[in-house]
């Protein structure tokens, strides 16, 4: 079984995992790092949303074998800055966005890599996420980009 | 922690004060859990005895426990004066020995038992008490433990799941501000299931905050009461000169006690000087007032853990290779191939497929691609959507009453069926051993649940040990606990502890859903009044046969509150206008599918016909929707929250072409609720429902945030069923697979703009989770037929 080092959330992480195996599963069964969840294991979701090199990406859709060599992951658990929020982590607490709060780590990194890009999103922008919630917490995540856009 | 239970004498015993037995000399910290769980049934209590302490002398001196009881009980009867079912129960529950003990219990002789926990009874809103007699000797009703530790922690265990209607936040809120503590002091746990609490740990039918309303309240009074008695002993004052607030009790001269300080003389306390009445609405400071919720921070961290987040030693991934056909059936199978895999470590047939163990999901699920199965079809494989539709269509109950001719609207509606879809999958942990179980899993009816995992799987109910876990989700779903017994079938038969998964295939294909319907609606009308109207309805029976499991879901469902469908039906529907003579029927047909409620039940469809027909009906006499409305509803509440939407929204705006707004209200629950929506369909192939304001009298909002956040969730319900998210039945089987074709409402078509307005207090608290889904999903076909012209008679519109 191939080895390959990581880079989650700031640490070097080595783990041995089937070169076929998607992302998500070496870090929730492996690595026992749950914020990503599991919402369809094929992209629609997004439930399972993290960064890839700062950008939002599926781990339920990309392989092992696919991550370029030093590949820098940040998931949920790797977004504040210690006890210190992320303004989206803050915004979301403001508006109290969740609900049943599963969809919401895949929310807050989806919109965590939007406002990272440089123009302020429009509302075709935030019309563009994908993220499924079933709870139906849309306006308020809308009322937390428009906030955090300024 | 010192920590003691309070509780009720087992039912059986025909008084109970004498019953007690002293746990503190052998257990000096007594664990309320464990001491429930090593009991198999309530419970020992902590005993009176002797005080040990006397009150200070006080004028509230003479008042004793009984008078404290009667004061809260007095808060009872008023407070259900408008309920007649509910005094009755009330009556009878006096009336009845055992029921008398525990309301004693509760509200009085509690004060006897030497502990700083109380345990409050309180009183369901809509079993009566015929239903609580069926099961027989259950009689302890309703139990919320509430106790104050010395580190100055308030835990409050709650017979309830939370899968994100935020009532562990409401019911935090409301101890706190009954024990005029500090919001953040509070720490609410989900209780394990408990027997004793019967089925009102049942979470359904938006009954949460209904039902536990007074009975935190009293437990939260009589804590309170006991706090305040044990510093006016400290300090040698009169209790009736302390304050309380924000965690401490305060005297007149500055000093100053922390609850947690006090918690052990508290618990000291017998007789409480001064009586545990309950705070009149008109000092509340923190119910009603808009809150965060309380797990907020876990939710955002992504530290909030569910089922399948927990790391139970040795449980490994585990799914099910499910039949292509609802319902169908391994004929035989191979797992030669599936067993060569890496990390597979053990495959095993259960009834609904073949188990497959593995040392992550990945694994797990490759080798259940590589099982060789030959399936036996389900029992539907000749029906599909086409047949189904034609059955409906011929059980819709007969109208009574002869047409009017040209004075007569008439209509028919369809429903497909609606996948509950919660985004978090069905999941369970199970580590069954040879003389006792654990089971993990977010669980609507844990105590059904036990029951019927002990009978499978061969063991006592005390050894059976279930704990709720936090849902993603449920909008109905998880009153069933389909992979909670699965996965209890599979850790006995493996003889290992496993965490089973179903896939987003898995819940798209094999249910539940809300039932597909048929409905006939007609009303007739004379000089502009309508004089009759009649709506039959046919829907997809929720079948009780798959199994033991299943089977006694339902029926824990069917008692509580739903006596059976038909009585359930004829309890929800009420339909608020003026409209002469009014009939509904409801007819089921029986097709072995599994269905299950969704949120709103019958409402969801039934309120959503109503509202488009009082729209056809208004058209008919050429009235203006919302004048018409204001003039022929018959609840001055409902005409409170139709004045608020069409003020704010507001109701008339001038709007470009193909847009239009619609309205739709509905009366459920104890509460009433208004939608006005504005829909874009300049696209008639995306319409886009652009604004949304919604309005809502919940009798009282203990959080009006989360009010305002089940008011949005039930509008992107509605969005969703009205316009383009139904399931399709193929040849016994569900066409959709996953959000890719099952079009729940992403951000693109949800509101640019939403508002929800949380009328001021009209009385106590009512029901919210549902109230919204069928005025929402009326609100936006009504706006869709002004935006169109075209009538809207089948769900979802786009197919
Ligand atoms: S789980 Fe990754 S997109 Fe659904
Ligand atoms: S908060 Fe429940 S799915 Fe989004």
């Amino acid at each position: 079984m191939p080895s390959y080092t990581l880079l989650i959330n700031g640490q070097t992480v080595s783990v041995d995992a089937p070169a076929d195996m998607p992302l998500l599963w070496v870090l929730r069964d492996k690595l026992g790092i749950t914020g990503p969840k599991y919402g369809c294991g094929v992209g629609v979701c997004r439930a399972c949303t993290c960064h890839l090199d700062g950008a939002a990406f599926t781990p339920c859709t990309v392989l092992m074998q696919q991550l370029p060599a030093g590949a820098q992951i940040t998931t949920i658990e790797g977004l504040a800055d210690g006890d210190t929020l992320h303004p989206v982590q803050q915004a979301w607490m403001d508006m109290d966005v969740a609900q049943c709060g599963y969809c919401q780590p895949g929310q807050i990194m989806a919109v965590a890599a939007l406002l990272a890009q440089s123009a302020p999103p429009s509302d075709a922008d935030i019309d563009a996420i994908e993220n499924v919630c079933r709870c139906g917490t849309y306006p308020r995540i809308r009322a937390a980009i428009r906030q955090l856009a300024g | 922690m010192d920590r003691c239970a309070s509780a009720t004498a087992p039912p059986s015993e025909p008084s109970t004060a004498a019953v007690v037995s002293d746990t503190r000399e052998t257990a000096p910290a007594v664990n309320a859990a464990s001491v429930m769980h090593a009991a198999g049934f309530p419970v020992a209590a902590p005993a009176s005895g002797l005080p040990t302490t006397t009150p200070a002398t006080d004028a509230s001196d003479a008042q004793d426990a009984s008078d404290a009881a009667n004061a809260v009980n007095r808060t009872n009867e008023t407070n259900t004066a408008a309920s007649p079912g509910r005094r009755h129960f009330l009556a009878s529950l006096v009336a009845a020995p055992l029921l008398t003990i525990a309301v004693r219990l509760g509200l009085g002789e509690e004060a006897q038992a030497s502990s700083a926990s109380v345990t409050a009874i309180g009183l369901p809103d809509v079993v009566d008490l015929g239903d609580v007699l069926i099961l027989a000797g259950a009689l302890t009703a309703f139990a919320v433990l509430l106790e104050v530790d010395a580190q100055d922690r308030v835990h409050l265990e709650l017979p309830r799941a939370e899968v994100g209607q935020g009532i562990t936040t409401a019911a935090a809120m409301i101890v706190a501000e009954e024990l005029d503590a500090r919001l953040e002091q509070l720490d609410v746990q989900l209780s394990p299931a408990r027997p004793e609490f019967a089925f009102n740990q049942l979470t359904g039918s938006s009954n949460a905050i209904r039902s536990l309303w007074l009975p935190l309240r009293a437990a939260a009074a009589a804590a309170r009461a006991r706090l305040v008695t044990a510093a006016a002993q400290r300090w040698s004052l009169p209790a009736s000169t302390l304050v309380t607030r924000r965690g401490e009790v305060i005297a007149g001269d500055g000093r100053r006690a922390s609850y947690g300080s006090l918690s052990a003389a508290a618990a000291q306390v017998v007789l409480p000087a001064i009586a545990p009445t309950l705070k009149p609405q008109a000092r509340f400071d923190l119910v009603g007032t808009p809150t965060g919720r309380l797990d907020a921070r876990d939710i955002v961290t992504g530290k909030a853990r569910y089922a399948m987040d927990l790391q139970i030693p040795g449980a490994l991934p585990t799914v099910v290779a499910r039949a292509p056909t609802l319902g169908g059936r391994v004929r035989r199978y191979s797992d030669a191939a599936a067993r060569m895999l890496p990390g597979v470590v053990a495959i095993t047939e259960i009834d609904s497929g073949i188990a497959v163990v593995a040392e992550t999901f990945d694994q797990a699920f490759k080798a259940r691609d590589a099982l060789q199965i030959e399936w036996q079809a389900g029992p539907l494989a000749s029906l599909s959507d086409t047949q189904i539709r034609a059955r409906l269509r011929n059980a819709v109950p007969p109208l009574l009453l002869p047409p009017l001719l040209s004075a007569t609207v008439e209509a028919n509606f369809e429903f497909a069926f609606v996948s509950h879809a919660p985004l978090e999958t069905l999941g369970a942990v199970a580590d069954v051993r040879e003389h006792s179980a654990e089971i993990w899993y977010a669980g609507k009816s844990p105590i059904i649940a036990q029951q019927t995992i002990a009978a499978r799987l061969g063991l006592p109910v005390s050894q059976v040990h279930v704990h709720v876990i936090r849902g993603g989700g449920s909008f109905g779903r998880r009153l069933f606990f389909d992979a909670a017994l699965e996965a209890a079938q599979i850790s006995q038969r493996l003889r290992r502890p496993v965490k089973l998964m179903w896939t987003r295939n898995d819940d798209m294909r094999h249910g539940r859903m809300r039932p597909a319907s048929f409905h006939r609606a007609r009303a007739t009308h004379l000089l502009g009044r309508v004089l009759s109207y009649e709506h039959r309805m046919a829907a997809v029976q929720t079948d009780l046969r798959h199994g033991a499991g299943e089977a006694l879901t339902a029926l824990g469902f069917s008692l509580a509150p739903a006596v059976a469908s038909q009585a359930f039906y004829a309890l929800t529907q009420n339909l608020p206008y003026d409209f002469g003579v009014v009939t509904n029927l409801l007819g089921e047909v029986p097709l072995d599918m599994p269905t299950g409620s969704w949120r709103g039940v019958f409402s969801g469809m039934a309120g959503v016909v109503h509202e488009i027909m009082v729209d056809a009906i208004a058209a008919k006499l050429g009235r203006d929707p919302l004048a018409f409305r204001r003039d022929t509803v018959t609840s001055a509440r409902v005409r409170a929250v139709l004045d608020k939407v069409a003020s704010a929204g507001p109701w008339g705006r001038i709007l470009p072409p193909h847009h239009a707004q619609g309205i739709g209200v509905w009366d459920e629950y104890g509460s009433s609720v208004a939608y006005l929506v504005e829909i874009d369909c300049s696209d008639a192939s995306a319409p886009r429902v652009t604004r949304a304001v919604a309005a809502a009298d919940v009798g009282l909002a203990v959080n009006p945030r989360g009010v305002q956040a089940q008011l949005m969730g039930a509008l992107i319900d509605g969005i969703s069923v009205t316009l383009q998210a139904g399931l399709h039945i193929d040849n016994g089987a569900v066409r959709e697979g996953s959000f890719a074709d099952f079009h729940y409402a992403r951000m693109r078509h949800s509101p640019l703009l939403f508002e929800a307005h949380v009328l001021p207090p009209s009385g106590e608290p009512g029901g919210c989770g549902e109230l919204g889904v069928s005025a929402a999903a009326a609100a936006v076909a009504n706006a869709y037929a002004r935006a169109t012209g075209i009538a809207p008679r089948r769900f979802p519109l786009l197919g």
